[in-house]
């Protein structure tokens, strides 16, 4: 997989954008590259980037993210860093855009030095088990708001397809061929299909471009007993 | 395609409120329950719904209002403060004995409070919430596809006895994500010869007001709404019991505090100390036979909330104070840990009261 300099993330909302941000993000700093992970998700006050925090320090991935995310603090607002994103090529970066149309909104201020720069992918987040994308057809129609509400067109596809914890191999499966029709839709190519460690292990034996994830803890994940 | 789907809770409520037949909602944004207008800012167009985001809460209950007395069925959602702003409207409904469904995703209060999950909207839900003598059914999701089926069940449950029924979540409930399986194959659906429909010349004329000056018809009426709340608690209760044919320490927890509790639960049986669930599913009617059966053979009971106590008087009085009741409980957007609940019940066990 060849690696862009800048790599944004962008989806309908719950489709899995931060999750794959991060180990993204730690993908990238193995392979020895300088990264920065930066979340422009302004939308959802519940779950953000901001909560891998620590892991993301302990690793040496700078966070650049709002000094409002996780305080309680309903106020969307972008930190002044992410300028140094655009503008410091020397450095890798990891954007999370937030979600659908809304939250893409906010990267359009960046626009112009990403297109400037032309160096890099975006990425559609797809998750054929969300209720309002289960079809090509209208993961096609999400996508093109994004690219709309934005201005960057996207670059390539990640299949996130997942049930949350009762994802089995057998369900990414299935999404296969939704995901190569999206890709025929589109013109853009599927650069990886993602799925948890385990399910990936799984899946890598009957898949190619299979990117294993650990999956983030959210502060009130609480088994269903 | 997929059998199951990954939703939020807040989508998984929109979804199910089409599948049972809802093609109006009224709605103002606010955070945790924003994604049910978005979802039906979204979905309602494509199926000749009215999604309309209103002026106000105020507004959007009206709405929910005049709808209802054409005989639809009608929703709207806001989260604590719109549910106050909401509560002029709750009693008018009640007042013209009008079938709604209400959702309230509950974040930390009082006033404008926080953004955060919280259960300190209950004794707005079972009270009433605005003023006069009367009462919502009030559903207590614990899981996202609860969040789904209570959204039908409500609807059936305001339709049968033409009252507002209300879901009462909490911020965790509305944003967590989970698998779900939707289906509209039972839904019921029930006459409403009551509504205002437009009488073709053929009855006389429906109306629906809940204005009443004259005293004598207004006990009358409030009579008669009484007597069909008698029904509603004696055949509507709902709660789900786990490991209590032999409780000697009974938690009672509703939505999310439920959930932590059953790994508390589970973690006192391990330790070999005899504790177990009633998770009420229905807080009103309050599921008061059962906690009174239960108070049989439990020494202790233990109330968990994510408030500052409000479900602890409901338990009390279904015990009829017959055993010590305990609260265990966070505030203001935080969440009681399984380890903290485990803590109260090791307490009562060894005796201190």
């Amino acid at each position: 997989m060849e690696h862009k300099r800048v790599t944004l993330f962008a989806g309908h909302y719950g489709s899995g954008k931060t999750n794959i941000a991060v180990n993204y993000a730690f993908y990238l700093k193995n392979l020895g590259y300088d990264v920065s992970v930066a979340d422009l998700d302004i939308v959802n006050p519940y779950f953000r980037t901001k909560d891998s925090e620590a892991e993301l320090l302990a690793a040496g991935i700078p966070l650049i993210s709002s000094a409002f995310a996780n305080s309680n603090v309903d106020l969307p607002a972008l930190p002044q860093e992410l300028y140094s994103l655009v503008e410091r090529k020397d450095r890798y970066a990891v954007m999370d855009i937030g979600g659908d149309d809304r939250g893409a909104l906010a990267l359009g201020r960046y626009t112009p030095y990403i297109l400037e720069e032309n160096n890099y992918e975006m990425v559609f987040v797809a998750n054929f088990y969300r209720p309002l994308t289960q079809t090509p057809n209208d993961a096609l129609e999400v996508m093109r708001e994004i690219e709309q509400a934005c201005g960057i067109m996207f670059t390539a596809i990640a299949n996130n397809s997942n049930i949350g914890w009762e994802t089995s191999p057998y369900d990414v499966l299935k999404t296969v061929p939704l995901a190569e029709e999206l890709s025929q839709m589109s013109g853009i190519p599927i650069i990886m299909t993602t799925a948890e460690n385990n399910v990936a292990l799984d899946l890598s034996e009957k898949l190619e471009g299979v990117f294993p994830m650990t999956l983030q803890k959210k502060y009130f994940d609480i088994k269903h007993v | 395609m997929a059998d199951k789907v990954l939703m939020k809770g807040n989508e998984a409520i929109a979804e199910a409120a089409i599948l049972a037949g809802c093609r109006h909602y009224f709605g103002y944004p606010i955070t945790p329950q924003t994604e049910i207008a978005a979802y039906m800012a979204k979905r309602m167009p494509k199926i000749g719904g009215t999604f309309l985001q209103a002026e106000s809460e105020v507004a959007a209950i009206n709405m929910v209002y005049g709808t209802s007395s054409a005989g639809y069925r009608v929703m709207t959602s806001s989260s604590s403060p719109g549910m106050s702003l909401k509560s002029e409207g709750l009693s008018y409904l009640a007042g013209s004995d009008l079938p709604a469904l209400v959702v309230n995703v509950q974040r930390g209060g009082p006033g404008l409070g926080g953004i955060q999950p919280s259960q300190s909207d209950y004794f707005q839900a079972t009270r009433g919430g605005g003023h006069g003598d009367y009462h919502m059914i009030v559903l207590a999701p614990a899981s996202v596809q609860e969040m789904a089926d209570l959204t039908i069940t409500g609807f059936e449950l305001a339709d049968k006895y033409r009252v507002t029924a209300m879901i009462l979540a909490d911020g965790t409930m509305g944003q967590m994500m989970e698998p779900v399986e939707l289906s509209a194959d039972s839904v019921k659906t029930f006459d409403k010869p009551w509504a205002v429909t437009g009488t073709k010349m053929q009855r006389k004329h429906n109306i629906i007001n809940s204005l009443s000056l004259v005293p004598e018809e207004l006990e009358q009426q409030n009579f008669a709404r009484y007597e069909r709340y008698k029904t509603i608690e004696e055949n509507e209760a709902r709660c789900e019991t786990f490991m209590m044919d032999d409780a000697e320490y009974c938690v009672v927890a509703f939505g999310i505090a439920a959930r932590v509790s059953k790994n508390a639960v589970i973690a006192a049986r391990e330790k070999g100390i005899k504790a177990g669930l009633i998770r009420p599913i229905t807080l009103w009617p309050f599921p008061k036979k059962t906690l009174l059966d239960a108070a049989d053979k439990a020494k202790a009971f233990i109330s968990v909330e994510l408030s500052m106590g409000q479900m602890i008087e409901d338990v009390e009085l279904a015990i009829r104070c017959q055993r010590p009741v305990m609260l265990c409980n966070r505030a203001g957007g935080m969440i009681p840990t399984p380890e903290q609940v485990l803590a109260k019940i090791e307490e009562a066990a060894g005796g201190k009261m």
